[in-house]
């Protein structure tokens, strides 16, 4: 099992990845945490196409996020072997 | 009457319905059926206002049970208790403030960890908590199973499982209530801790502060607060701490500025712990509802294309159903009426009648004629955001609102407009941050509505012939490159392009509740008549007086004396006093230019009219008085809609000031520009 860190934007539907760290100042940051962001949680890709804003499932609950925002989330993305 | 509390500090005042009755409030993350349960337990014996100083909707009610009456609030809905808007610092100053006996956190057994995180933090305030797992029916559905006699007692408080869709649970739920109200119930929790590394950061930051933490706040609650990051608690504690001190914390805090991600953490390490033994989930690559209605509601293409049908639908509706109600309400019982009233008053001054025909019966019948457009309008919003669907609109409009600095939630409201311009401005209660609502309210009066498409549809014939049909075209897409302009601009100077985050929980499609949708119609019908209606009356009566003073007649009152003084300003777009006269009476209602027009012509049948206007005026000014008229001050319905959802005149002169400036320079550029081009 290799690691790879990306941006939660680079990840493709259906895969999973695990958050690293985001800094999108204090307000976003306060948004995301409490829609269930955190640190080392797990998070499924459940719609990207690429452009636009995308849907990912972060502690059993969908959240859609813009692109901007999720270029700012850094996830280790896992590659299995 | 709470309109009379312009309180613009914190505090909020105490209740009405507090009279030794215990009191409760409802708390929890939005779509978790939260106004579902209140509705359930309150009925009709509800009442809706605003948080004193606030634009926030506050719902207070009360209900029966075993004899005992108990006040119920609902609070808003927020994911968290930290102040990012205004909905975090009612929540929470109210439970701090008002003490209620008893907070029910609803929670979603649909995403029972995310939704846990508000009772993280409600545990940590001094009112007992009573969990309320609402949906139940939605969690099995999805595969998901809570046991919810091990997640009470992992918690060490009351658990109560529950459907208020169905109204399940909910006997149980004030069982549990009085229960806890006597003291028979044990409600301790071992609170969230911070994640380990920053436990010496919390303590460091407690001792600093410690005897200094105004009243009701919590000092350990507060010293978290600060760690968060919270605005309202740091600027609190500024003002409280001597200087040293308040160095002291800021030093600590821009070290530390990661401790939110671990206040976060630790809260949500609480959680797992929590539902680690009580929920069972679904095995991976279980396709449920939510995800085949999403590969089309949320498709980029296929998502828009829904969209279209869906509102296609709305407007069917509201064409087939609403316009012939609407009428019948007008001629029939607004008409049948006055004409009623005429007669009846037939031997008293004419002012009288006048007053009471035109005057009042004018207004209530504005009010009146615009209930069923708005009906339809406020249940096919309900409909749309009780099933969860509301999410999806805003997510494939996002790109192209954008744009605008707008957010994707700001699209319905925006599109209701094409309607009618006042559900529009009330259906911007579902964006939730402030600056892009407020953006939304000044720039909705853009979308031409059905009275204004009306006289366009009445006079571009008149004045253009075979080519009225692009002209009303040109009309439309000209209001909208406007708005587009408009959104862009006032973005930039006002809000200094501020873009409010696209982060937003895509909730789970679930049936729709009728009674949620009834009640919400009926509040919001009957807040637009207490609210609006007098307003509308009140205008409506002001512009009856001074169109019959001093002489009672149209041709010698103020209204046209005020029309003659104004010509000037109507002579740069080509108007003449006539003209100007017609526009300033569009403002108690659109449909009034034809009418005016008749008046100061003289004639009544509309054939006749339409054949002096275009021998009266040129293509120029009849140009430039229809952009005037699509883009002119919104009609009083509307005006007294954008005062009652900011809260505020300087808001509402704005946006007349707005429209004055916009419809003027629309005008003039449009009159100078057909001259040019000799049309």
């Amino acid at each position: 099992m290799s690691v790879k860190q990306i941006s939660l934007a680079e990840l493709p539907v259906d895969e999973q990845a695990t958050i690293v760290h985001f800094s999108n100042g204090l307000a976003e940051t306060n948004r995301l945490v409490s829609l269930g962001f955190t640190p080392g949680v797990e998070i499924d890709m459940t719609q990207n196409y690429g452009r636009g804003p995308l849907i990912v499932t972060v502690r059993g609950a969908r959240v859609a996020l813009g692109r901007r925002e999720a270029n700012k989330i850094i996830v280790e993305r896992r590659t299995e072997k | 009457m709470s309109d009379c509390h312009a309180d613009s500090s914190t505090s909020i005042p105490v209740l009405i319905v507090r009279e030794k009755m215990p009191l409760i409030a409802l708390a929890g993350q939005p779509n978790v059926g939260k106004s579902t349960l209140f509705n359930l337990l309150t009925g009709l014996n509800q009442h809706v206002g605003n948080w004193p100083g606030k634009t926030v909707e506050r719902r207070e009610g009360s209900f029966t049970f075993d004899d005992h009456q108990f006040g119920l609030v609902d609070l808003p809905g927020t994911y968290s208790l930290t102040a990012n808007s205004p909905e975090e610092v009612i929540a929470r100053e109210f439970i701090l403030r008002e003490q209620p006996d008893i907070v029910v956190a609803v929670v979603n057994a649909a995403s029972l960890e995310r939704s846990l995180y508000l009772v993280a933090e409600l545990v940590t305030l001094p009112a007992p908590v009573i969990v309320a797992l609402n949906m139940m029916d939605v969690a099995e559905h999805e595969g998901i199973h809570v046991e919810s006699e091990v997640l009470e007692a992992a918690l060490g408080i009351p658990v109560v499982p529950m459907t208020a869709t169905r109204t399940t649970g909910t006997h149980e739920l004030l069982r549990i209530i009085c229960k806890t109200l006597d003291g028979d119930l044990s409600n301790h929790t071992r609170q969230p801790e911070i994640r380990a590394d920053h436990l010496a950061i919390l303590k460091e930051t407690s001792q600093i502060i410690a005897g200094y933490v105004p009243d009701p706040y919590p000092g350990e609650w507060v010293a978290l607060k600060l760690l968060e990051g919270d605005a309202e608690i740091t600027h609190l504690m500024q003002g409280a701490l001597p200087e040293e001190k308040g160095q002291a914390i800021n030093n600590l805090l821009r070290q530390h500025d990661d401790a939110l991600l671990a206040v976060a953490s630790g809260r949500y390490e609480w959680i797992e712990r929590m539902v680690r033994a009580a929920v069972v989930r679904p095995k991976k690559g279980q396709i449920s509802w939510t995800n085949q209605i999403d590969v089309l509601a949320t498709h980029p293409i296929g998502g828009l294309l829904l969209l279209a049908g869906i509102l296609g639908l709305v407007f069917w509706l509201t064409f087939t159903v609403g316009s012939p109600l609407q009428n019948w309400l007008d001629t029939r019982l607004v008409g049948g009426l006055s004409n009623w009233m005429s007669q009846l008053l037939v031997v008293y001054p004419f002012w009288l009648k006048g007053l009471i025909v035109d005057g009042i019966l004018g207004g209530a019948g504005a009010v009146i004629t615009f209930l069923p457009i708005m009906v339809i309008f406020f249940a096919a919003f309900g409909l749309l955001e009780d099933t969860g669907y509301m999410a999806r609109a805003a997510y494939v409009m996002d790109n192209l609102m954008h744009m605008m600095g707008l957010h994707g939630k700001s699209f319905l409201p925006l599109f209701l407009g094409f309607g009618c311009n006042v559900p529009a401005i009330m259906g911007t209660r579902v964006i939730d941050s402030k600056p892009a609502r407020f953006l939304t309210i000044l720039i909705a009066p853009l979308v031409p509505c059905t009275a204004r498409m009306a006289v366009v549809a009445f006079l571009a014939p008149a004045f253009f012939g075979p080519k009225a049909l692009l002209v009303s075209w040109s009309l439309i897409l000209l209001s909208m490159l406007i708005l587009v302009l408009s959104g862009t601009l006032l973005n930039k100077i006002i809000f200094k392009g501020q873009r409010s985050a696209f982060i937003m929980e895509m909730p789970l499609y679930h049936l729709p509740n009728i009674r949620t949708i009834g009640l919400l119609v009926w509040q919001r019908s009957l807040s637009f008549i207490k609210k609006a209606g007098s307003t509308i009356l009140a205008m409506a009566v002001a512009v009856w007086v001074l169109s019959v003073l001093p002489n009672g007649d149209l041709g010698s009152s103020y209204l046209v004396q005020f029309g003659k003084w104004a010509a000037p300003v109507g002579q740069w777009m080509g108007l003449d006093w006539r003209l100007t006269v017609a526009l300033i009476t569009s403002f108690p209602a659109k449909e009034n230019v034809i009418a005016t027009m008749g008046v100061l012509f003289g004639s009544s049948p509309n054939a006749d009219l339409a054949q002096m206007l275009t021998a009266t005026y040129s293509t120029a000014s009849a140009l430039s008085f229809l952009v005037v008229t699509m883009l002119f001050i919104p009609c009083m319905a509307t005006v007294a809609v954008i005062r009652q959802e900011t809260n505020s005149w300087g808001w509402t002169l704005l946006s007349i000031g707005l429209f004055l400036v916009i419809s003027i320079a629309a005008g003039s550029i449009v009159y100078h520009l057909a001259l040019f081009l000799r049309l």
